[in-house]
């Protein structure tokens, strides 16, 4: 009860903050007015908090699932013996590409693709694609090699030694991975406001080009909890992955 | 496909010769701030240039069914070869153009097969002796700094933005460097003792990390804008921190929520240095008769250190990545070309910033791996 009482906690307080804000912060307008007198519309209301929120967990969703199918698959690919090769320039490529900062990424996907969520999008699909990637390479490889040699010696086949052994051994790390990208793309879709992404950012970018602090606040208010939302639940799944399965 | 296949080189060829074929190599814009029109590689006027590269992505295709392992002078060629085709090309361009204004901005054929060859060279050197590795990089590096001198790339549209405002990114530079070392000092600074801390007392150090990765979490613009509300409210009601340029956007709340974020990396990866330090070691100079400063000075600092170097490194490019978010809350920086770039719609700005910012984290990268090089060497 303990521990899963605990780990339960761990979950609902940061949900419960962002489900609090998200009542609360549209009501609150005379709480900005008595702290910032001088503005004008305390309170942003161009697109509610909620419908915010629904996009940016949107867009974070849809490019973790891309980066999760693209960077298991190639992760996958490049440890099998016939593709071997290729591991030392798919790891050069993950560890090459994760010094990029997220912002230039962002700032090279918008001459490609416009202004809005598409060079967001892409943003964090490449971006996030080598955490899970670099991850999925590492955990494959420090499957155990005996492990590897009692599946042979029980007569596994290549494909049913990857889904039975291989894949659950390396499920720690891979969802680590997962973890990591999710979170960037948080931050990244967040910076995406500023090339027209609808997201929580641009509750900040606007508060900063007209001034308004209070927008700035409410917006980063909320993506601190979504963050701290969407890492909770994913470390649970990586706790549950990892005991189940080890 | 046979086992005996090059596949590094035959994938990387594949992608070059598909971005060579369908891939826009020069886009010809009529000024900074329109888009252009895309140019293949062989509408690129010399020729006998764009014919070459297919030649060689061909060649690199077909040496790739060999036995040998080919491909390395490939990838020197077309590394050094396809900038100065470009700049060529912009050159000729240009001399035909119409209106002054005109722009020759590099396409995303250009980057994707320049990244291949990049790639090819980084795989055919691999294995090679550190001497020739070093040799075959800086005799990349010096033939780059040879055309750019003699103005091969003069006429390309990124190096036209920078000619233009050489000034103004000197300044975006060293502030971009200042609040990086800032950062890191502060955070090293703080880090330390809180590291030491975190190892002498275990429950201490669980809380210590607990609530730093907490904060690793936030995204930073978040972070930024949320220290600005304080801050500005700090300044407000001591003037003597205003007059320090202490307010509520700029360089503060930057280095404050930048030293925030290499908190954990620097506590982390010193606890991991001293838990790496031998008892029997610790144990010997104690048992010499030094006291427990100079234990730490003279025998778990010089063990630790290699450890803390590694997290370090990881401070570093992180750091250098979110100055370039810190431009949005007005502390400058590199960050400002990007946003200012994409607000004004001018890719070459955004371009020059980028390619600045991530030339100068892949530097940082480089620097420690030197350092952590010389370190295991003596070590």
């Amino acid at each position: 009860m303990t521990i899963a009482g605990r780990g339960a906690w761990r979950i609902a307080w940061p949900c419960l903050a962002l489900a609090l804000l998200l009542i609360a912060l549209p009501r609150m307008g005379p709480v900005f007015h008595a702290w910032m007198p001088e503005l004008r519309a305390p309170v942003y209301t161009r697109t509610s908090f909620v419908a915010l929120t629904a996009a940016h967990i949107g867009l974070v969703g849809m490019a973790t699932l891309i980066a999760v199918v693209l960077g298991l698959g190639i992760g996958i690919l490049a440890t099998r013996p016939a593709t071997r090769s290729l591991l030392p320039t798919v790891r050069a490529v993950a560890v090459i590409g994760q010094t990029f900062p997220p912002v230039a990424v962002l700032a090279i996907a918008v001459p490609l693709l416009g202004f809005g969520a598409a060079p967001t999008l892409l943003a964090l699909c490449l971006y996030g694609v080598l955490p899970v990637l670099g991850q999925t390479v590492a955990g494959i490889e420090n499957v155990s090699r005996p492990a590897l040699d009692a599946a042979d010696g029980m007569g596994y086949g290549r494909w049913r030694k990857l889904w039975e052994v291989e894949l659950p051994l390396a499920a720690g790390p891979i969802m680590a991975g997962v973890r990591l990208s999710a979170i960037v793309s948080v931050g990244t879709a967040t910076i995406g406001s500023a090339v027209g992404a609808s997201t929580l950012g641009a509750p900040i970018i606007e508060g900063l080009v007209s001034n308004n602090t209070a927008y700035v606040v409410q917006g980063a208010l909320l993506v601190a909890a979504l963050a701290m939302s969407i890492d909770a639940v994913l470390a649970w799944i990586e706790r549950y992955v990892r005991r189940g399965l080890v | 496909m046979s086992t005996r296949t090059d596949l590094p080189l035959a994938l990387l060829s594949a992608v070059g010769l598909l971005a060579a074929t369908t891939g826009t190599f020069l886009e010809v814009a009529p000024n900074r701030l329109l888009s252009g029109s895309a140019l293949a590689l062989w509408h690129v006027p010399p020729a006998m240039g764009g014919w070459v590269v297919l030649a060689l992505w061909c060649w690199g295709l077909a040496c790739s069914l060999l036995a040998t392992k080919r491909g390395l002078s490939i990838a020197c060629a077309l590394l050094v070869g396809l900038p100065l085709l470009a700049g060529a090309g912009a050159h000729r361009l240009l001399a035909d153009a119409a209106v002054h204004t005109t722009r020759i901005q590099l396409g995303a054929g250009f980057w994707i097969m320049w990244l291949a060859a990049a790639l090819l060279l980084l795989d055919r050197l691999r294995g090679a002796r550190r001497v020739v590795q070093l040799a075959i990089w800086t005799g990349v590096v010096v033939a780059f700094v040879v055309a750019g001198w003699s103005g091969a790339f003069a006429d390309l549209a990124l190096v036209r933005e920078y000619a233009a405002q050489r000034d103004v990114f000197a300044t975006a530079l060293r502030i971009h460097l200042l609040l990086t070392l800032g950062t890191l000092g502060l955070a090293l600074a703080i880090g330390l003792p809180l590291g030491w801390i975190a190892w002498r007392r275990r429950r201490a150090g669980n809380g210590i990390l607990g609530v730093l990765s907490l904060v690793q979490t936030v995204p930073s613009i978040a972070l930024f804008a949320l220290l600005i509300g304080p801050l500005a409210w700090l300044a407000q009601h001591m003037p003597s921190l205003q007059a320090l340029g202490f307010g509520g956007t700029g360089a503060a709340p930057a280095v404050i929520a930048l030293c925030l974020y290499a908190l954990l990396p620097v506590v982390r990866y010193t606890l991991a240095g001293l838990d790496g330090v031998p008892r029997d070691a610790v144990e010997a100079a104690r048992g010499m008769g030094m006291t427990r400063w100079q234990v730490l000075a003279r025998v778990q600092w010089p063990l630790a250190w290699p450890v803390l170097l590694a997290g370090l490194r990881i401070v570093s490019v992180q750091a250098i990545g979110m100055v370039a978010v810190a431009a949005l809350i007005g502390a400058g920086g590199l960050g400002r070309f990007v946003f200012l770039g994409v607000g004004q719609g001018a890719i070459d700005m955004v371009l020059l910033g980028t390619l600045a910012i991530i030339a100068l984290a892949l530097l940082a990268d480089l620097v420690f791996q030197a350092a952590l090089m010389l370190t295991e060497r003596r070590g």
